[in-house]
């Protein structure tokens, strides 16, 4: 099957711009192409006039570190986010999650935009950018701008781009400092798609003690249509110290705030609602402790 | 059509191909770089491996363009200047490489991690190679393969291949031979059905089913006739000759006609230019359907209100009933002091052989090396393709050849028809050569699968252990067409009293048609299903009369002098004690006492036995014949010939053993032929781990005599004895003085000789089921610990460490048959945990590669494996069957670790971690549900 007819690879995103405007609506941004020559081959997408590959783009495929914030180009593969050591070190949750996305050769091409862009609700990169409360600058109906991540997402695998006239560029993420941490885990089952039943990402930030919870950001999903914040899990930690007390509260928080659905194949309402709380008491007690000792080295790449 | 700039293998390029092309394509199709395979095209199988500026990806999905001006390298560029690579030599020296068809791809993915880490640990080869799949070796050899590559380059020598214990190797017999194909298959020369072009060459589709049980009402065509390149569009109205085939029965049309059974029937084929042109003329076709009440399960199937799949048939959906009835089993459960009574259910399950299905049909008369119609394919029975093919084309089968390519694994899933007969008519038709390739998706739905199986099992004992009795009652879906089910199923009850001492029993099996894709030959034949209900039994049976599993067994152990439930007294070659006793040795072994089951915080850790046995060949009376043939040439070559397939389990290199042993030949001087109807002779279907056996023997007879017609030549022509001749080491050699076996050759062609030799072997005579003789003429037995980790949070299995000993009478090529355990093994281990093929009413969801999960590097447990060889006097050197009595305990063995490590035992497969926790939070002991419960 002819899965698309012509193939650019613009250099510069004014370039890019030009040929989707050029072929009004028949032309599609591909990046990795991980999803969506997937999404073509199998029918859930129409065949394409062309494709518009973002990879070439100047400043799309690099990452470039401007004081505490990394500005990370939508391009940018999810290999060359597991090899960066400042990413290793201050945003451990963004290469735990796209260390475990697929296998070494989807990693070396699927990028990370690809995977916000296609919205899923449990999309690993996006799990992480959410709880590291990245932001995403875009072209959107020719305007050139920054947003918030969770703006983006508008249903389960829908976004606020169209991806036949709009670009993801880059995203914004701010570096852990002094007594902040991250930490990303997810389950899987051995059957079945590739998804994670569920996936957790947090960002902590402890008091000048090392004990207390200052602040506290959780993405949990899939719990709902969209990737979002675990909000009241947060706030079930903000100020308490990181003990097990404060977790279980978590947990509880988690219980009440979050209703996981069953998803055919994938798992049950009721198992969804106990990874929630493995996952808490995994990744919070991680993240804290990266936090207090200033040391973080990112687990399970590669593999979960 | 657009410029691409590319290096490939050094070479650059400069090509003007349409933009549309992936990178797998312009390899394969524009390149004629063939080593690439494809094997999902959907970025999930890894074998479509190449290397793109020196980092690895799946070419199937990564445009072409997108590699503008890049550096690529494929198999083909790792030799250089014919030395082969460090990894090529690896796989090869440790047995790494069995179809061969994931091979470039594995080699590839390792040399990426070569490149950047010369010393990679296990967890490092596992995190590389994760996505890269191998169907048949259970990626044990490919670790090894790859550490001892990774010595190499690091110029340390490579490692040697860790060698299993066997009893004293001869000559040939017995050595860790390489199979004359390694070389190509890890240079990525090897040919597979797709590598084959022929000019003009039109590509085949084929359209199926809209519905899994539908009346045809009308077929328009015309439409996709009109279309631009579209050289035919044949549907059953264009069947020359009877439209119907099948391997026991013929009850499967070669092309749908009144009514639909199953959503892979064929109802038309297609052959056009191009591919995408056959693809969008099967969009054209215009089929009029009426739905027809599906029949999903085979207990439904028995039930009155049940649709009928095939109408005409008097017993209605009932395919067979099989019955074995030994002792008295009223008698047998009034003497035991335990009953125990269970239900298991087993699924679906897909063969997922790495290479999807390919065949070409070359019209008669298109060149000089195809004056009659042949059909290339890749196909475990030749010979019945041959006699199927043409009575649907009606034609004389002297019309009518195939030839065999290489095999990109089969494990009973290349027996039927796939797509022979639509090439062969095909290409008739259109007077052109004809590729029909199955993707994989296709592939999935088509071919028929492993039954699923719901088995009520009943076991009786007494306290002090004495099996007095077992009942069953199985049904298995046997699907829309009958393929092998009678045989399958068949097995399946036979071997439903486990290898065990059984005096009274009484077993029922219903094969039921349902409108789900057909049940066939599957790796273990029916007795993977049985033994899952029965060794789960037993260890609960042990559990209520307070013995340890392992006591249990050996008590009830079949041994020499017992008699089967089928009535057939075991003379000779029942290794099964053995087995127990060198895996319960290795399992007890360590200096802490032995547990079967303990916590370690949240993980779970249990110790679980299973034990098994596999008849060797087709049995039950079916006649078991091979016929094989030896030439030899002056150059001192000597070829065997015989139609049996290869298909990666390594009988080329058996017959080349059992060959080279007879005449005294080094084993690279002995060619193998196989599978061609006109070069070869029949040797039978490649089944029932009868090719070992049932072939080695022919090939071995037929060396024999070869060897007894030179040694008379050479007797007389120098005057001495012909019993003071001994041949060695390529030669004669009498009284110290020695002539080359290809001289003798030359005598006797002087002669007008032939120095040819053919041997037609029957095996053993064998019975029907119920008339109480030898069902069977060889057994082999197995005997598998498995060690699992249950996490307790999250119910997730990891099977850590599996001990396997295998009673294989003989180890012909004790490396090959390494590979057969460790691949046996992580099959069962997938039929456990990981696969199922889902089907809901009919309709297969599981048409994905992503969606059928196979065992990937990273399930890879410690293999710990015994051969225990107890030889059977009729097989060549005491040899009997292996290919599939290494996969069989693996499931069951599993299931019983589960069990000793949580308390709860699993009734279904594969294993649901959603289910095991909530049934742990739940204080549960039995677990019924399994994962396509979860809706
Ligand atoms: C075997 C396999 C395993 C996988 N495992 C995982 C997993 O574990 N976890 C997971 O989250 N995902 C997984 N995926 C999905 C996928 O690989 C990832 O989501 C990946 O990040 C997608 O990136 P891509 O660059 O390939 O996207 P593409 O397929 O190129 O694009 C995806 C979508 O985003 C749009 N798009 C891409 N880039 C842009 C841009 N810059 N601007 C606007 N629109 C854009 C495209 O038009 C398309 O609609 C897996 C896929 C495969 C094949
Ligand atoms: S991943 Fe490319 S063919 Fe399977
Ligand atoms: S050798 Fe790996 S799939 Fe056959």
């Amino acid at each position: 099957m002819t899965l698309w007819k012509h193939y650019h690879t613009p250099s510069t995103l004014d370039e890019a711009l030009a040929l989707l405007a050029s072929y009004d609506g028949r032309a599609r941004i591909v990046a990795g192409g991980t999803d969506l020559l997937l999404d073509i081959r199998h029918g859930h997408v129409p065949p394409q006039e062309a494709l518009i590959d973002v990879t070439c783009i100047d400043g799309l495929n690099t990452m470039r570190l401007d004081g505490d914030t990394l500005l990370i180009g939508a391009g940018v593969t999810h290999s060359q986010i597991v090899g960066s050591d400042t990413l290793a070190s201050r945003a451990t949750c963004l290469v735990e999650s796209c260390g475990v996305v697929g296998g070494p050769q989807v990693r070396n091409v699927g990028t990370l935009g690809g995977n916000v862009a296609h919205a899923l609700p449990a999309g690993d990169g996006t799990t992480s950018l959410v709880a590291l409360d990245a932001e995403v600058e875009v072209v959107h109906q020719g305007e050139r701008r920054w947003l918030p991540i969770g703006e983006l997402f508008l249903g389960p695998g829908v976004s606020l781009l169209d991806p036949t006239r709009d670009i993801l560029v880059q995203f914004r993420v701010r570096l852990c400092g002094p007594r902040e941490a991250t930490a990303f885990k997810r389950i899987m089952r051995p059957q079945g798609v590739a998804l994670p039943i569920l996936g957790c990402a947090a960002w902590l930030r402890l008091d000048e003690a090392g004990e207390r919870c200052e602040d506290a950001r959780v993405c949990i999903g899939p719990v709902a249509k969209v990737p979002a914040r675990a909000t009241a899990v947060e706030e079930a930690l903000r100020g308490a110290p990181v003990d097990e007390a404060a977790i279980e509260r978590a947990v509880g928080a988690a219980h009440e705030s979050l209703s996981p659905r069953t998803s055919k194949y994938r798992a049950t309402a009721e198992y969804r609602q106990e990874m929630a709380d493995v996952l808490l008491r995994r990744v919070l007690p991680l993240a804290a402790e990266r936090a207090r000792t200033g040391q973080a080295v990112p687990e399970g790449v590669g593999m979960e | 059509m657009s410029k691409l700039n590319i290096t490939v293998n050094d070479q650059p390029y400069d090509l003007d191909i349409p933009e549309s092309r992936t990178l797998a394509q312009l390899l394969r199709y524009d390149l004629g770089l063939t080593g690439t395979k494809i094997g999902c095209e959907e970025a999930e199988c890894g074998i479509c491996t190449v290397l793109v500026n020196g980092v690895p990806v799946d070419s199937c999905i990564y445009p072409a363009f997108k590699a503008q001006g890049a550096s690529i390298t494929t198999i083909e560029g790792l030799a250089n200047n014919g030395d082969l690579h460090a990894l090529q030599k690896a796989f090869i020296d440790h047995g790494a490489v069995q179809c061969g068809f994931c091979t470039p791809g594995l080699i590839m993915t390792a040399k990426a991690l070569l490149d950047n880490n010369p010393d990679p640990s296990d967890h490092e080869i596992k995190v590389a190679l994760k996505d890269t799949y191998c169907r048949c070796t259970g990626y044990t050899s490919v670790f090894n393969a790859i550490h001892s590559a990774a010595s190499d380059l690091r110029g340390q020598g490579p490692l040697a291949w860790k060698a299993v214990k066997t009893v004293e190797p001869l000559k040939a017999v017995g050595q860790p031979v390489a199979a004359q194909e390694a070389v190509d298959k890890v240079t990525g020369h090897a040919r597979f059905a797709d590598d084959y072009v022929f000019p003009g060459m039109l590509f085949g589709r084929t359209l199926r089913a809209a519905y899994p049980h539908a009346r045809i009402v009308s077929i328009d065509t015309s439409r996709a006739e009109a279309l631009p390149g579209v050289k035919a569009v044949l549907t059953h109205e264009d069947v020359p000759g009877e439209n119907i085939h099948g391997l026991v029965y013929a009850d499967w049309p070669a092309l749908a006609a009144d009514k639909v059974r199953y959503m892979g029937d064929p109802v038309a084929i297609v052959a056009a230019e191009t591919a995408d042109i056959a693809a969008e003329a099967l969009g054209l076709i215009e089929v009029e359907y009426e739905p027809l009440p599906v029949v999903g399960d085979p207990e439904f199937a028995r039930s009155p209100e049940a649709a009928r799949v095939h109408e005409e048939r008097e017993d209605g959906n009932l395919l067979k009933h099989i019955k074995v009835r030994h002792g008295d089993i009223d008698q047998g459960f009034a003497e035991a002091d335990v009953v125990i009574e269970r239900e298991y259910r087993t699924p679906t399950i897909e063969h997922m052989f790495m290479e999807p299905e390919c065949a070409i049909g070359v019209p008669a008369g298109f060149d000089d090396e195809h004056p009659k119609l042949t059909v290339y394919v890749g196909s475990q029975i030749p010979y019945e393709d041959r006699r199927q093919a043409a009575r649907v084309l009606g034609i004389p089968e002297d019309q009518l050849r195939v030839r065999g390519t290489l095999i990109g694994g089969g494990f009973g899933g290349k027996e039927d028809i796939a797509g022979q007969i639509h090439v062969a008519m095909l290409a008739q038709t259109t007077g052109k050569p004809v590729k029909m390739l199955y993707t994989r998706q296709e592939s999935m739905l088509f071919h028929p699968k492993r039954h699923a199986t719901i088995i009520r099992i009943k076991t009786g004992a007494r306290r002090d252990g004495t099996l007095t009795a077992v009942q069953a009652e199985l049904y298995g879906d046997g699907g829309a067409y009958a393929s092998l089910s009678d045989k399958v199923m068949t097995r399946a009850t036979t071997h439903a009293t486990g290898p065990y001492v059984v005096p009274n029993a009484r077993i029922d099996c219903y094969v039921m048609y349902t409108n789900n894709p057909p049940s066939g030959a599957f790796r273990g034949f029916g007795v993977t299903q049985s033994a899952f209900a029965v060794e789960q039994n037993m260890d609960l049976v042990a559990e209520a009369i307070g013995m340890d599993p392992m006591e249990f067994r050996l008590k009830n152990a079949q041994r020499v002098g017992a008699t089967t439930a089928t009535g057939q007294l075991l003379r000779e070659s029942v290794g099964l004690l053995e087995t127990i006793e060198r895996v319960d040795g290795d399992m007890r072994a360590g200096d802490a006492p032995f547990r079967w089951g303990w916590r370690e915080g949240s993980k779970a850790y249990g110790w679980g036995i299973a034990c098994a046995y596999k008849n060797t060949g087709l049995g039950g009376g079916a006649p078991d014949r091979a016929v094989a043939e030896v030439e030899v040439f002056e150059n001192s070559i000597a070829e065997v010939r015989t139609s049996s397939a290869d298909m990666g389990q390594g009988l080329s290199a058996v017959l080349a053993q059992v060959t080279a042993e007879e005449l005294g030949l080094p084993v690279n001087q002995v060619r193998v032929l196989l599978s061609d109807t006109d070069l070869t002779p029949d040797g039978g279907p490649t089944t029932a781990s009868r090719q070992t056996y049932v072939s080695g023997n022919a090939a071995r007879h037929a060396a024999v005599v070869m060897r007894e017609a030179l040694a008379s030549v050479a007797a007389e022509h120098m005057s001495v004895p012909p019993d003071e001749i001994r041949f060695e080491g390529g030669k004669l050699r009498y009284n110290g003085s020695s002539i080359e076996i290809g001289e003798v050759v030359g005598w006797m062609r002087e002669q007008g000789m032939e120095a040819r030799s053919r041997y037609t072997y029957d095996a053993p005579a064998t019975q029907p089921l119920g008339t109480g003789g030898d069902m069977h003429f060889a057994f082999s037995y197995a005997t598998q610990a498995a060690l699992v980790e249950v996490d307790l949070d999250t119910g997730a299995v990891h099977v850590l460490k599996v001990i396997a000993a295998n009673d294989v009478g003989r180890a012909i090529n004790p490396r090959a048959l390494e590979g057969q355990v460790e691949g046996g093994i992580s099959m069962g281990l997938g039929n456990c945990l990981t696969e199922q093929y889902i089907i809901e009413d009919g309709v297969p969801w599981s048409g994905l590669f992503a969606r059928y999960k196979i065992p990937s590097i990273k399930h890879t447990p410690e293999v710990i494996s015994h051969l225990v060889e107890h030889p059977t006097a009729d097989g060549p050197f005491g040899a009997k069957g292996v290919g599939e009595i290494t996969s069989i305990n693996t499931t069951p063995a599993i299931a019983n670790a589960i069990y000793n490590a949580t308390g709860l035992r699993v009734f279904r497969i594969p294993v649901d971690q959603d289910a095991l926790l909530r049934a742990i939070k739940s204080g549960a002991r039995e677990v019924t549900a399994t994962w396509s419960d979860v809706k």
